[in-house]
């Protein structure tokens, strides 16, 4: 076996992921932390200063509720999220992280993030929800307050270029985790108390639209892998929403942001003959009645819109940027001066939205010499991702808190610890935890420090160290490595490292992951649309697939954890084919569309579509769990 | 190409332990050439161009070139970021050039203080986090029991 030394670190809160929700768990954690003694461990992939899903900086946030201003109220958000996801959401949790969000972003002004100010000293809004920021730091920003909250009060420690792989069980309680060095010839096992999966979402899972070097260029980043999903399916916790994945409509290619677009600037977008699919294929919103009706139109719906016009032909789709800043601009016309120096403020505020969070997307401007005032630019669909964070709603089913239940929905939504999974000590923030969309980044952090407060909360109630017999994690070890043996085992068979008849490298087995999932699941080029027969194929080549990860074969560090990178894909792939199967409707039609269950079934499908894999008997359970209001819906 | 580097301007860190483009790249692709001390980007097709190993690189060695499969050649997006500010120049394949400043933080680096001078009354059990409720600017966090 691979000869790596094997590193024992034992905590009380063991956080695992270093983006915006793992930030928010750091901060809270080592308050509580220092209260109660004791000791807080952050294991992030990268490094915590650019890692995680704001890595590059955003251009806006994307959740502000503005309660101390009384603009909405908690309840509104749960109104605008319920409708946004067709009725499927989580109410308590929704809830939880809407009354915390904004102290949230109080932080983030304080520790030094640039929100953009009126002439009045108040939040710049994008959109009812969304606040201008200048983010090029954002994540900088947000780390530094994390690594001061855990160093500073000498409760924490930080681990960078760690890769975890999977958790740690004692029973059915979370024990921690396993990883590896990216860096050194090291094994790591961290024992603790409690567990806080924060480790993103999922990119990759499906053939992204590049086939070349704009492979990387994917909408979420690619360094998102499924990580969380995996970890909890495998520590045995009951997952929601998998059939949810999110498919952005961004600026075609590059993937540029369009929320300034179509929010800030109010842009429309048209056809290739000119035509507002909004306009044009309104009567088609009478089909998904009642979430057809609501304003705004479910991400989802407007998705479908366009989507028609491009499978009927229609395209491009444009952004119509000269229209809107025109539009904009002729409000000044009379006055000369103050136009020039409108114009100017449109043009630097439109560049900033890509140069904060997608820079490509202004590299493909200067490229195509494309002026947003002189013309319009194309958007479209973009490959499928899994990202509960934002408008898709996939992760594992955790407790809500006590004091945001009703008498019917405690039963049901509560079970001691806000933000625990179904296992005991495991904790789920950001991606991770399912069925509480849009909390996006700061939602993500102010989830992070919820988690993070209960995980400290059952450390102080369960203070005892799991036990993890040295057999279970000698397996584990060489279960992980085992892809350098079959490397350094096999590699001399052939003359060219890459094709051997022993092995298969991580890379071709991610593109066989994506073309599975492309051609049966519903990707890009089956223009987003399944059935139940493509899926149970999806499901038998899934099974082959499985089975070689057994031979998958890593010549260094980097290599190791691209290997488990695209096995922890694999498991979210899984577990989506099997939801979307089992949810016989289509429900959200701009995500995917079921041909042969072509329509939405409210009474019997008004349900949360949750699954679990059992790790001692190796099987799937598929569950329907009651959808539960605790705030009464506004009238549509 | 992603993210490339300058071999007349990379001095591969100066034989430290790793380089800033290593340190920093959020997808483990920035690595060094320990024969020819210069730092390369190990797989394109897996970069983002985040320009974390742009905005980093002491001696600005690292560029991106456009993703070759969709980019026409010619553009380019070079930032130089300071403590508080970054400046954008942006290159047209048609030669227009355009510069853009914009701030980046309030506060001077390494500050953050993580309560940000909000007081933490609360307790384990009770719902508000640590700075509330005085971080939500209102005397209460929300609740439905009362």
């Amino acid at each position: 076996m691979a000869n790596f030394e094997t590193v024992v670190v034992e905590t009380d809160l063991l956080i695992l992921g270093g983006g915006m929700a793992a930030c928010g768990a750091a901060v809270e954690a080592a308050y509580w932390a220092k209260q109660n003694g004791l000791k807080v461990t952050l294991v992030d992939k990268a490094a915590m200063d650019r890692s995680g899903a704001v890595a590059m900086g955003l251009s806006a946030i994307n959740q502000y509720v503005g309660l101390k201003d009384g603009a909405n109220t908690v309840k509104d958000y749960v109104d605008y999220v319920r409708n946004d996801l067709m009725g499927i959401t989580r109410e308590d949790l929704v809830a939880n992280i809407a009354r915390h969000v904004d102290s949230t972003v109080h932080l983030f002004e304080k520790w030094g993030l640039p929100i953009w100010k009126d002439e009045n000293g108040a939040y710049v809004h994008e959109g009812r929800w969304q606040l201008m920021i200048n983010g090029e730091s954002y994540k900088v920003v947000v780390a530094e307050a994390a690594k001061n909250a855990l160093l500073q009060s000498g409760v924490g420690q930080i681990f960078e270029r760690i890769f975890i792989v999977g958790p740690l069980m004692d029973g059915d309680r979370c024990a921690g985790a396993v990883g590896f060095s990216v860096r050194e010839d090291k094994f790591y096992v961290f024992k603790a108390k409690a567990t806080l999966v924060a480790m993103g979402g999922a990119v990759h899972v499906f053939k992204p639209r590049s086939s070349g070097e704009g492979m990387g260029r994917a909408w979420y980043p690619p360094w998102n892998s499924g990580s969380s999903a995996y970890f909890t399916l495998k520590a045995g916790a009951e997952m929601t929403c998998q059939e949810v994945r999110f498919i952005p409509v961004r600026f075609k290619d590059a993937y540029g942001p369009v929320g300034a677009w179509f929010l800030l600037f109010k842009s429309r977008a048209t056809n290739g003959m000119g035509g507002d699919y909004m306009v044009e294929h309104k009567p088609e919103l009478e089909n998904w009645v009642p979430y057809g009706k609501v304003k705004p139109v479910p991400a989802n719906l407007r998705n479908y819109l366009m989507m028609l016009d491009v499978m009927d032909g229609k395209g491009p789709i444009f952004m119509r940027t000269e229209e809107a800043i025109q539009k904009i601009a002729d409000t000044y016309k009379d006055d000369p001066k103050a136009y020039k120096k409108k114009m100017k403020e449109l043009e630097s505020e439109a560049w900033e939205d890509f140069l904060d969070m997608t820079i490509s997307q202004a590299i493909l401007w200067a490229a195509t010499n494309s002026q947003p005032e002189e013309r319009s630019s194309e958007i479209a669909a973009a490959e499928p991702y899994f990202i509960g964070s934002h408008s898709g709603a996939s992760g594992a089913w955790v407790s809500g808190p006590e004091d945001l239940q009703t008498g019917e929905t405690k039963k049901d939504y509560f079970w001691g610890y806000c933000n625990m999974a179904t296992v005991n000590g495991l904790f789920c923030a950001g991606d991770a935890s399912g069925a509480s969309s849009h909390k996006f980044s700061s939602g993500s952090h102010a989830e992070g420090r919820i988690a993070a407060k209960a995980a400290a909360k059952y450390v102080v109630e369960h203070n005892t160290m799991p036990k993890v017999d040295q057999a279970t994690i000698d397996a584990l070890k060489a279960e992980i490595l085992r892809p350098l043996d079959t490397y350094e085992q096999n590699k001399a068979a052939t003359t060219d490292p890459e094709i051997n008849p022993n092995y298969i490298k991580p890379r071709m087995f991610m593109f066989r992951l994506q073309k599975i999932m492309d051609e049966y699941a519903g990707g890009v080029t089956a223009q987003f649309k399944t059935n139940q027969a493509l899926l149970e194929k999806a499901l038998e080549l899934l099974a082959f697939l499985k089975e070689d990860s057994g031979k998958l074969a890593a010549s260094n560090h980097h290599e190791l954890m691209r290997c488990w990178e695209n096995v922890h894909r694999m498991w979210q792939a899984e577990a989506h084919v099997r939801t979307v199967l089992f949810r016989t409707e289509t429900r959200w039609p701009g995500y995917y569309f079921r041909s042969d269950m072509p329509k939405m079934d409210q009474e019997k499908w008004t349900v949360f579509a949750n699954c679990t894999y059992s790790p001692k008997t190796d099987t799937w359970e598929m569950k329907a769990r009651p959808v539960k209001r605790v705030f009464e819906p506004a009238a549509v | 190409m992603p993210s490339y580097v300058n071999p007349d301007k990379c001095d591969g860190c100066k034989a430290l332990d790793k380089t800033a483009c290593q340190h920093i790249c959020p997808n483990d692709l920035m690595v060094l050439d320990k024969e020819k001390m210069k730092a390369y980007n190990r797989d394109v097709s897996m970069c983002w161009e985040c320009y974390n190993c742009v905005k980093i690189c002491p001696t600005q060695a690292v560029e991106v070139r456009g993703y070759a499969d969709f980019v026409p050649l010619g553009a380019s997006a070079t930032p130089l970021r300071s403590t508080d500010s970054i400046m954008w120049t942006v290159k047209f394949r048609n030669g227009n050039v355009k510069r853009f400043k914009f701030p980046i933080r309030t506060t001077p680096e390494g500050s953050a203080v993580p309560n940000g001078g909000f007081q933490s009354p609360g307790t384990l059990d009770s719902p508000e986090l640590f700075t509330e409720p005085a971080s939500t600017g209102l005397p209460a966090v929300f609740t439905l029991k009362h």
